[in-house]
This record gives C-alpha cells, structure tokens and sequence, in this order.
C-alpha cells in the first residue's frame, strides 16, 4: 500500500511517496529532498506530531502572549495543549524563551514565550 | 533639513535587514522610519512557526525572526525612528515625515532603501456583491485582532482565498475557538505554499472549495451567511452551482498589494508587472540611489529571501553613497525578458558587467509538471534546470554567474522561460 504526503519540514513541500505493508507499518519512502522529509515520512505515517503555536493571556493587558510548544507535540494532543493554554495567566515581564508552563497537557512538552512583553 | 547617508523607509523585516546590510557594508549614518509603534512589521501578528529555517537553519515565529534582527540593529546601534509617518519622497531624495514628537522633518538622504512592504487587497477591489454588513475582514486585519490586540472577530468563518494568510488564519481561528467552514479558492489551484494547505486546512478537516468563488454576502448589521458557485473556465460563476453557508464572518486572503505611493511621488518607475519599482540587479530603481527590497519590490512568500534581498540592497546602498562620481555615464543595460510561463521577474535589467553573481526571482504563470527552467542570451544557455513542479504559489530563484553575463553583447536580453514537458 502506498500514500502519498507533502511535507512540511519547510516551504519546498516535497511530494513523498511512502510505501507501507498491509498492517500499515513503514516499510520504504521516496521522493525527499532532505532527512527532514525522510524522518516526516515515516513520522507522519506513525506518529504525527505538529509544533503549536498559541495565545496565553497576560495579568492587566490586553495584548496576549504569543507561545509556542518547545517540541513537537503529537497531532492527536493538539487541542488538549490549546485547551490547557487557554486556563493559564501570565505575569508581564515576560521575554522570548520564558517557560510558561514545563509539560503541557501531560505529553512532557515545555511551552515557551515567543515574544517580549515588558 | 538633516543630512542622512542611508534613509530607510519602513521597520518591517526588509527595512532591518536593509540596516543591517548596509552597516556591515561600512555605512555608520542610518536612520530607519518606522510608522507603527514598534519594529518587526506584519512579523509581529505573524505568531505561527516556520519562519528562519533558510537565514538560521531553524525553525522560528515571526517574533522571534523579527527579533534576531532587531537585537542585531540594537547592538550595531543603528538609530530608528518608530510613530513616524514618510509623507513625501523627491527624486532629489529629500524626505518628509511627521510624528507626534517631532512634528515635520526633513531629511536630505544620500540613498533611501524603500521598505515599505505590502497591503492586503481589501473588499473594494474584488467587486463582490451583497450586503454591506460587519464581520467582513482582511485576513490579516483579523490576524493583527486575535493575535496582537486579543479579540475574537467572529465565531462561523468562511475564507475567501487561499493565500498564505487565509490559511493560516484558518488555523488561528480553529485554535482559538471559532468554526472554520470552508476555505473558497477562485483558482483551480492554491496560491499560498503546500505546507500550509496540508497544517493548516487538512489537519483540520477544512475542506477547500478550487474554482470557487463567493457570489453573495448576507446579513444587515452582520453577516449572516455567504453564497458560493462553481466557477467555470473563464473565472465566471456558473449558474445552479450554488451553496449558501451560515456565517457570522468572512475574512478574505485575496492578494497583496505592494505599497508604493511613496516610490511613484519620487518618480521611480514601476512594473506592471510586480506592481513594485524596476530595479537593476543592485535593488536599484530608476532613481539614482534609490533602492527597493522585500514585499514593497515584488510579494515574497518567505521571510528569509526578503531579508537576503533587503541586505544586498543596504549593501549597495552603502557602495552607493562611500562611491564619489555617478556620471550616469555608466554603460547600458541587458533587458530581461519573461518568456513562456513566467511572470513578475525580478530584477526587471541588468549592468553590461554585473559587479557580483545575480540573483533572479520570478512567479510561474500556472502549475508545470516535469518542466525545465531555462536562461538564455541568444542561442546560449546560461542556466537551466529541471523541476518536479512549479506553481505560482511559490516563486522561484536562481543565481546567474556574473562572468557569463559579462561576456555577451548587452544589447541582447536575458530570456528567461519555463520550457514544458512534451
């Protein structure tokens, strides 16, 4: 059985066509450009993950922060970490890097600041 | 009037990188204008992944791309200017701007580096019928809303377009609690890059609707709905194809315009082309030390091409002004023509005998499969290459040697084509 992905390691978005056996275990993949591809590949077929990028709310401000999983975090968990993210309130000073919370919605994954709000 | 070496008109990512280039080139008496409160341009709003990877070999968001170049400007002390509004440019490059803190200014500059990115095109310039309620944004409009002033535009969304911003709007939307119904292309093809199709729309279950229009908007105070139809060859709504959606927002990511008010009242000639100045292979325009870079030349889809094209043109600019004789005497130009299958090439001419190797950058017209890209003077090819597939979504870039430029007639022109599979 084969499927076709793109993938999203970067903007190229090579077509990748990924070979797998009936139980839908990985066997092969093709048409890569780089390892990024080459690991999405066969990520992408058994274990899906996706960077999530969020707004958590500031004490006192308007403006939200802007957040960011400091790994991927598995695709199936994705709305779970919004939902998480959404519950927490942050301290301004804040600058890029700040942990704001260190295991999101327990996959063990950090979220970290994307932006300076001082 | 202050005398300035390098006026750099806009804060965004090409105006920082511009600074930066032309510091490293040598340049020391900078300025950058900026009319919003901070540095950073649209990279502010920008708050998804995926920026950098080409400049710093990693994954970035924008406020964090647009802070590696900040903090570089910040340490190189490169002054700039924020809240202050360029209201005028001559073609002796004389600058006006005004501010609340300095009131008018005048700046007399040795070379300005036009930075000044692009808009969206808003509702006015598509003509689409209907109502004229509220909840109908600009992408990018709802984009500045969620993610830098916290507030929720709407809660049933339909996207009209599929550029970049649109999708990515998709997501933020579906992220932040609304209902995204749909994503509306005119095009039998998606103009914004396959990544953000495949994170943005399929990971989500947002169906995208090609060659599909919105017909009707609804709604007295509000949108209450949007009609959508089929679209047939010719980009006309084909009659009985109609699908109405219950909605209270439509946001719409239909193109980006780039904003050159200021280069036309400087006398630089535009391209019909890129909508942005001609340049010569150095970003410069028709105007004798004035530069262009990023969005305000041609629309880009990476960040990271917009700050390689922003620091060669601070870099020539900096060549520019530590020069003392322009003549005008310099020896012609090559004219590079478009050829099958190319659009919106940049630069749009090039020196008899380029100084450096030249970066070319064009848009496919439509979708190539198993195509070639060919550059030629006359019968000689100067580059080629094959490509899977070339779409207009994403354009394309190539370096063409300086020495094999230098050695043909410059009265005959660059052709560059895209040669199809037979």
């Amino acid at each position: 059985m084969n499927k076709t992905l793109t993938c999203i390691g970067c903007p190229m978005g090579c077509l990748i066509e990924v070979e797998l056996d009936e139980a839908g275990n990985f066997l092969s993949s093709k048409g890569w450009s780089c390892n990024i591809g080459k690991r999405y590949a066969q990520e992408e077929v058994t274990a899906p993950v996706r960077t999530v990028t969020a707004l958590v709310n500031v004490t006192d401000r308007t403006e939200p922060l802007s957040v960011k999983t400091a790994a991927p975090v598995p695709k199936s968990s994705i709305f779970d970490c919004l939902s998480d993210l959404r519950k927490l309130k942050v301290q301004a000073p804040v600058h890029i890097g700040d942990v704001v919370t260190d295991n999101v919605a327990g996959t063990g994954i950090a979220v970290v600041a994307t932006k300076n709000i001082l | 009037m202050t005398n300035i070496d390098i006026l750099i008109i806009g804060g965004g990512p090409a105006g920082l990188a511009a600074a930066v280039g032309a510091y490293e080139a040598g340049a020391r008496d900078i300025l950058i204008l900026e009319r919003e409160e901070a540095l950073g341009g649209i990279l502010k709003q920008c708050i998804h992944n995926g920026f950098g990877l080409h400049t710093f070999k990693e994954e970035l968001t924008g406020p964090e791309y647009a802070q590696r170049y900040i903090d570089k400007v910040l340490s190189y002390e490169i002054p700039y200017q924020l809240n202050s509004m360029v209201l005028d440019i001559s073609a002796d490059k004389v600058v006006t701007c005004v501010s609340h803190e300095n009131g008018v200014q005048q700046f007399k500059a040795g070379a300005i580096i036009l930075c000044m990115g692009c808009r969206e095109r808003p509702r006015g310039a598509l003509g689409i019928p209907g109502e004229r309620c509220a909840g109908i944004f600009t992408a990018g409009t709802a984009q500045k809303l969620v993610n830098l002033e916290g507030y929720m535009p709407g809660k049933k969304v339909v996207i009209l377009g599929s550029g970049d911003i649109g999708l990515i709007m998709a997501r933020r939307m579906t992220f932040v609690g609304a209902e995204v119904l749909c994503c509306v292309e005119l095009m039998p093809y998606s103009s914004g890059l396959k990544r953000n199709i495949v994170q943005c729309l399929d990971d989500y279950n947002i169906p995208l609707y090609l060659s599909h229009t919105v017909v009707d908007i609804s709604g007295k105070e509000r949108v209450t709905g949007v009609t959508i139809a089929e679209v047939d060859s010719s980009l006309k709504p084909v009659p009985g194809t109609e699908q109405y959606f219950e909605c209270d927002t439509l946001l719409l990511s239909v193109g980006l315009l780039p904003e050159n008010e200021l280069s036309e009242m400087a006398g630089v000639s535009l391209s019909p082309n890129t909508s942005g100045a001609v340049v010569d292979e150095s970003l410069q325009t028709s105007v004798p030390g004035i530069f262009a870079a990023g969005n305000v030349l041609h629309v880009h889809d990476l960040v990271d091409f917009v700050s390689q094209e922003a620091e060669l043109a601070g870099k020539n600019a900096a060549l520019y002004v530590s020069s003392s004789e322009h003549t005008g005497n310099e020896p012609g130009f090559r004219q590079v023509v478009m050829g099958n299958g190319v659009n919106a090439i940049v630069p749009q001419k090039i020196s008899a005998t380029p100084s450096q190797d030249v970066r070319m950058m064009f848009r496919p017209r439509a979708v190539y499969k198993k195509a070639q890209i060919v550059a030629s003077i006359g019968d000689t090819v100067l580059y080629t290459k094959k490509a899977k597939i070339l779409a207009p979504g994403e354009m394309v870039n190539f370096t063409l040697s300086k020495v094999s430029l230098s050695s043909a007639d410059v009265n005959e022109p660059l052709n560059v084509m895209i040669k199809e599979a037979a």
